[in-house]
Order: C-alpha cells, then structure tokens, then sequence
C-alpha cells in the first residue's frame, strides 16, 4: 500500500481497533516549556499497529519546527518536541483526521510506578537468570563428579557458587523480602513468607555445609526458586500494568480542555478542570462538552446518544441544558458553564465508578484462594520433617537439611506461575481476535457469570440512524444532493444510502430546519415537516421530508438498525444457558422493538444510569452473577458494578475505564470472549490441581530424604514448565461456549 | 584441574558480559516499548525522491 492510499483508511489499517471520530480538544494548555523547546505529551487511542506508527509519526513531522514525534504502542504515548511557533492544534488535527483517538496527558509520559516497578522486576529476572546459569554450571560438575572428585575440589566450586548466589539472593530476592517483613510486622503471612524463608535458610544451611565440606550444597535451588517466582511476577506485573494504562482512559476525559470567552469575547483554551459554574463556554461544532452548561446563543444539532441512549439528534437552542458528554454537531454554540467539572455529571458517573469498583475489588482471585490454602501446609510439613526425623534419633545437622530440602522442593513455583501464564496466553489470544483485556483477574469473573444485560444503542445497534424504507433512487439522489453539504447524522445516513454523488447548487443550512439548495434549476428543500410546509400532525424526529420545486413534500423515515451479527450472538448466548435482559435509557417503543426482534423477553426502556445500577444490584442480590455490556456514558456506573464487563471498542473513554474487556470486529466477539475465559478458567485449574498433585508426590520424597539438590533442581523445574506448557494450549483450543 | 583455574573465570566473564548487555538494555528503555519494538521493523522509513532539480543537476 502507498503511503497515499495508506492516509485514505480512518484509523488502524488492520481493523484491531475502530476509526475514532470526535473532534480532538485543543491541547495548547498542556503544552510544557523546556529549554525553548514546546513539548507535548499525547495519549493516542486506536493505534495497534506498524503501519499506526509511521503514519502518526509522520504526519507530526511533517509539520514545520517538529523535532522529534515518537509513539509507544504498548502504552499509547505520544511525545512531541519543537521549535518556533507552531501551535498545538495543527498537531491534534493532524493525528486526528488520520482517525485516531487524542488527549492530552498532564504530566508527560514519563515513567509511571508500574513501569518502574516492571524494570525492576525485569532486571531482578535477569540477575536470577545469569545466577541460575552459573551455578547450575558449577552444581552440573559436582553431581557428574559424584564419589570420584576430591572434597577440595568440591569445597571449590560450592564456595563459588556461593559466591554467585549471594550477591544474587540479596539483589533478587528483594521484592520478596520486603513484602514478607511488611506483612510479617502485622502478624499475618503470605506466599512471600514461606519463599523468603526457602530462600534464606537454604542458603544459610548450603554455606555451613560447604565449611563443613558437606556433599549437598542448596545455592543452584535458591536461586532457581527466585528465578521462576520472578518469571511469574514479571508477567503479572505486566498485565496489571497494561490495565492500569486503560484506567488512565477516564483521567484523559477529565484532561479535556474548554474553550473559555473572556467578557471581551476572547476566546481561551483551557484545563476542564479550571472551569467554574458561570463562566461562558464555547462549543465548537464536532466538540464533546465536557461541563455540564446551558446554552446561552447559537442553534444547533446535538448528538445525546453517548449520554441518554437516544440516536437521533436533538435541537439545541436557547435556555436548554447539554450534560457533559453531548457532542455538539452543526453550529458552534455559547453558554454558561451550569457546575463545575467535578460537579458535573461525568464526576457523578466517576462516583459510581469508584462504588462499584470498590466492591468488585473484594472479589478474591483463584490464586490468592490457594495460596491461602498451602502456605500453612508447607510450613507445617518441613517442620514435621524436622522434628520428626529429630525424633527419629538424627543428627540435627542431618534434620535441618531434610527440612529445608521440604520447604525448597514444596516451595510454589509451579503455583506462581498457575495464573500468570494463562492469563498471558489468554489475553494474546483475545488480543490477536480483536478484544482487549484489562485486567488478569477479569477472565476468572467472565467465565463465572452466568445472566447478561445489554445496553441498546450502540451495543445491539449501529448507534447511527440508517434510512428505513425504500423510497425511488432518482427521489434519494436527488435529496442527497443537499444531504450532501451537511454534517446532520440524518444527512450522512441518507447520503450512505444514496453512494457517491454530486452536491446541488448554493446549499445553505438553517440550523434546527433544514437545508435549502437548487437542484436542476429548482429550488428544493430537505430537513423538518415545518421547513417543507408539509401538513402532518405528529412531529417525529427520526424522518426527513424532501420537497422539489411545488411538489408534494416526500418523507424519509430513519431507524436505528439491529447490527447484523446480534441476532446471531443473542441465540449462541441463549443455547449456552445464559439469561438476558436489555436496559436502555432510549424511548420505550424503540426498545421494544428490538427486544422483540432478538427474542428477549426482559426490557426496560427510559432507565437513568442510576436505575441501571439500581437494577444491577436487584440482580446481585438475587443471586445473579452479571455480565454487563453497554458503551454509553449512561452505563458507566453499572460497568463498574456488575461481576464483569465488556464494551465495544467505539465507546467512551470513561465505559472503556469502567470495563474489563473492550471488543472489536462486531457483537460476534461476544461469545469467543465468554468461551476463551472459560477456557482459561478450567486451564487454571487444572494447573492449581496439577501443583497440589506434584506437592504429594514431592514431600514423601523429601520427607524421606531422597530430595538431593539435583532431584530438587529437576523437580522444581519439570513442575514450571509443565504449568507454562498447559496454558499453551489455550492457544489451540476450540472456540466452543 | 590447572585448567578449571581458567576455564571457569572465562565461563563465568562471559555470563557476566552478557548479564552487563542486558541491564544496560533494560536501563535504557529497550524493553518499555517491546509492541512498537516488534513493529518498528516492519516501518519502511524510504520515501521516493522528490523530483527536485538539484538532483539533476548534480549529474
């Protein structure tokens, strides 16, 4: 593909993620000073792909003073540097006409906690692994020398290897020392205890045996038991890290920044946050509000869909209030900010958001529930073996080394990486089909849900109105004619029926009428039933009428239709056992409608978002674990509630914060989502089974004394990677619900 | 056994060689990005020449 073809497609080439269409904000109060160089920090949504890199980093450069334009695709971050006096706009324009998401970040992109503590999760790895190595070398000799090598020579290579591993242990073990002592002062313990202890006394009792001139030195299992508990660690790091970049989705909306008149009429941009109640607002057409305010002068279209539910336009005029969220379509429009931003009903919705994330996070995850369950075993079963064979007339030097060979061998390293493995496999298998993963615990509480609610608008429908009957095609072509020359969603909807065209002579727009334009030297009108003069009583919103010359006025009627692959959806979901209801803030006989045309029984139309979260925690408490879908603003809050949540990937910055899962490609995601979190449950499982199952072979044996550093060192290892091998096959299973 | 005198400072050095490449590799940020990483190589940085007269008048 040319790079001029390239430019023609709205967003990601390869479809990953859908074509973003809302204007961006201007970002000129972010930009940051440094050294006479203007820097900008840039949070881009939809770029998934090579081809997104060169094409967003190109296009900055090829603005006149641009340095440097460099994006991080696992994060989304976009920095800019330059020189002289370009401004922020053409920067945002330029990335956002290409069909790609923009915020401005405040701080920069600079590294975040997560990513700091990710390093140095992967440095700690890479210290381990090189300990590992090397001792695994000098332990290798040892064992292939066993009975001929001198005791000197022995003593040699266990002093080195206690060499590595010293510097090794104290460097690499510190995350887990650290977590053990915090919470070892409050009295309690978790799966950092037992591995800080393997660790510690392991090594403590290899160095005594190695002044002793001991056979059996542990330095090779200490190190190997922190390098696959790292290994685990750095990949849970990694997926919590990716979902806190999704979180950050909801800061960006409130990143957003206003176009504030001065009372000489000046107008300035800045922080959404700076915006007080009173203060005159403008609204650019293509604009998101982002405080909730009331017009003051303009007429124009809004576009409620994201907030209400309702797809079709409504007119805004004087005195009328707009909530945050409404996306203003044809005519620039002033007023008066009515709350400030943290009053406003986004800051409502974000409430809702913490409530129900709060109560999601006392969901307790499958690997926090077997670590609760074998830590107290491990530790009681060395000390058995201790006392036992102390009992048994041992010598305690004898003693001490069978324990520690227990609590090395039992040590959870096949358990640390249970989890992390499969929900890394899992999430690259969903990632490859579309859908992306926001958190790792997310797919444990999708497989568990049993009972969905949908959200209507934009989640079983198109989200767009699309004309409804068929009407003559000389009739559409004509009327596209002036459709053509405006920005109204019916407008667009009739030109998308129509094709290509050409645009009729001297279109004007009369904002909240209609259009006017002369088409083959008549004069035609399009736009309300008032604006053509025809005669009807009920005044309905979703239809057009087109009037040519003295004709009789001709009328359009709109819908907002099913998406094609939901009625297809709905049924798999149905036969898989699932119950349904849809919850929609959109008119009672639309919702009905769809509802009736799907097959589901249970709708409620005209719902607030508080009555959604009221109707989710109705549910909950009857026992039903809930999967919510939805997009709208409006869904927000019950997102954030239900047992788990997914949204489509066109939906709002803050439901896409709000859920676990965001998809791509069609409704028809739905069921491969459910299927694969199901799959990776039962893969958990089946590892935690597998981990219990290698724990009672493994501590007769070291119970016995037969777990030598060798038979350790195979037995830990074995464990790992037959853990890792089983989520493999994640990969390869059927999508079967 | 004079030969493990050398032979295993050597094994050792170059496991710390690599150990040295991989912290400085870390340290630097090489693997903040691994995604665009994985792309980047994918991005052909060519454009075709512009038609511009200097060219030909360098012949």
């Amino acid at each position: 593909m040319t790079q001029a073809e390239n430019n023609l497609v709205a967003g990601c080439p390869t479809g990953l993620a859908p074509p973003e269409t809302t204007s961006a904000p201007d970002p000129s109060a972010f930009v940051r000073r440094v050294n006479g160089q203007s820097r900008l920090s840039l949070t881009i949504r939809g770029a998934k792909c090579g081809a997104c890199i060169s094409r967003i980093e190109s296009a900055v450069k090829a603005l006149p003073g641009v340095e440097t334009a460099r994006l991080n695709l696992s994060t989304g971050g976009l920095e800019v540097a330059w020189h002289g006096g370009l401004t922020a706009i053409p920067i945002v324009q330029a990335i956002s006409s290409l069909g790609y998401g923009v915020a401005p970040q405040d701080q920069g992109n600079a590294i975040t906690d997560e990513q700091r503590e990710e390093r140095s999760l992967l440095i700690a790895l890479g210290v381990a692994g090189f300990a590992t190595a090397n001792i695994m070398l000098l332990s290798v000799s040892v064992w292939a020398g066993n009975g001929e090598m001198g005791e000197s020579t022995r003593m040699m290579l266990h002093g080195l290897s206690g060499l590595i591993a010293f510097p090794a242990i104290l460097f690499s073990g510190r995350v887990f020392f650290r977590s053990a002592w915090k919470v070892l002062k409050h009295g309690h313990a978790n799966m950092d205890v037992p591995i800080s202890l393997a660790v510690i006394i392991a090594f403590c009792v290899s160095v005594s045996e190695t002044l002793r001139g001991g056979e059996h030195a542990y330095f090779d299992a200490s190190v190997m038991l922190l390098f696959f508990l790292l290994i685990g660690r750095f990949l849970d790091a990694r997926v919590r890290r990716k979902a806190h970049t999704s979180a950050r989705d909801l800061a960006a909306m409130a990143r957003r920044s206003v176009t504030r008149l001065a009372e000489n009429g000046e107008a300035r941009s800045v922080r959404a946050s700076e915006i007080q109640p009173g203060d005159r607002i403008l609204l650019a057409p293509g604009e998101q509000a982002v405080v909730d305010m009331q017009v003051e002068t303009g007429l124009s279209e809004v576009d409620e869909s994201l907030v209400t539910g309702e797809s079709v336009p409504r007119t805004a005029t004087q005195g009328m209030n707009l909530l945050a969220g409404t996306i203003n379509l044809s005519q620039p429009l002033t007023g008066r900010a009515i709350a400030a931003a943290s009053d406003s009903l986004l800051s409502d919705i974000a409430r809702m958001l913490d409530a129900g994330e709060q109560r999601r996070s006392t969901y307790r995850k499958i690997a926090d529930r077997a670590v609760s369950l074998y830590v107290p075993f491990v530790h009681t079963s060395a000390l058995l073996a201790f006392i036992g064979w102390l009992l048994a007339g041992m010598s305690a030097n004898e003693a001490l080394l069978i324990g520690v060979s227990t609590l090395i061998i039992t040590c959870p390293c096949a358990l640390a990486l249970a989890a992390p493995v499969t929900q890394v496999v899992a999430s690259g298998r969903l990632f490859r089909a579309g859908t992306f993963l926001k958190s790792g615990d997310a797919l444990e509480r999708l497989a568990q849900c049993n009972y969905i609610i949908f959200d209507k608008t934009g989640t079983l429908t198109f989200g767009t109105p699309r004309l409804a009957d068929d009407v003559s095609p000389d009739l559409l072509a004509n009327a596209a004619q002036l459709a053509r020359a405006s920005r109204h969603p019916l407008s667009r909807a009739l030109v998308e029926a129509a094709g290509p065209g050409p645009v009729a002579s001297g279109v004007r727009e009369f904002p909240g009428l209609g259009l006017e334009g002369v088409i083959d030297g008549v004069s035609s009108r399009l736009g309300s039933a008032e604006w053509v003069g025809a005669d009807i009583d009920v005044a309905s919103s979703s239809s057009l009428w087109f009037v040519e010359g003295n004709c009789a006025p001709v009328r359009f009627q709109f819908r907002d239709h099913i998406l094609d692959d939901a009625t297809q959806t709905i049924r798999a979901l149905r036969q898989a056992g699932y119950g349904m209801e849809i919850l929609s803030g959109d008119r009672a006989e639309t919702v009905a409608d769809v509802a009736g045309k799907l097959g589901v029984a249970d709708w409620t139309a005209k719902a607030s978002p508080r009555d959604k979260v009221e109707r989710l925690e109705a549910l909950q408490a009857a026992g039903h674990r809930v999967l919510m879908i939805g997009d709208g603003l409006n869904d927000a809050g019950a997102l954030a509630l239900a047992n788990a949540s997914v949204t489509p990937g066109g939906a709002m910055d803050v439901s896409r914060s709000a859920s676990d899962a965001v998809y791509s490609g069609g409704l028809i995601a739905l069921p491969r989502l459910i299927a694969v979190a199901k799959q990776a449950r039962a893969v958990m499982l089946q590892n935690f089974a597998f981990a219990a199952a290698y724990n009672l072979v493994a501590v007769p044996v070291a119970i016995s004394g037969h777990a030598t550093p060798l038979v350790a060192a195979i037995a830990m290892s074995a464990s790992s990677i037959l853990v890792s091998l089983n989520a493999l096959r994640l990969n390869t299973m059927p999508e079967r619900l | 056994m004079a030969g493990l005198l050398f032979l295993i400072p050597i094994a050792l050095g170059m496991g710390l060689i690599g150990l040295i490449a991989f912290l400085w590799a870390a340290r630097s940020g090489q693997f903040d990005d691994p995604d665009g990483a994985a792309n980047r190589i994918l991005v052909d940085e060519d454009r075709p020449l512009p038609p511009s007269e200097s060219r030909d008048s360098g012949e």
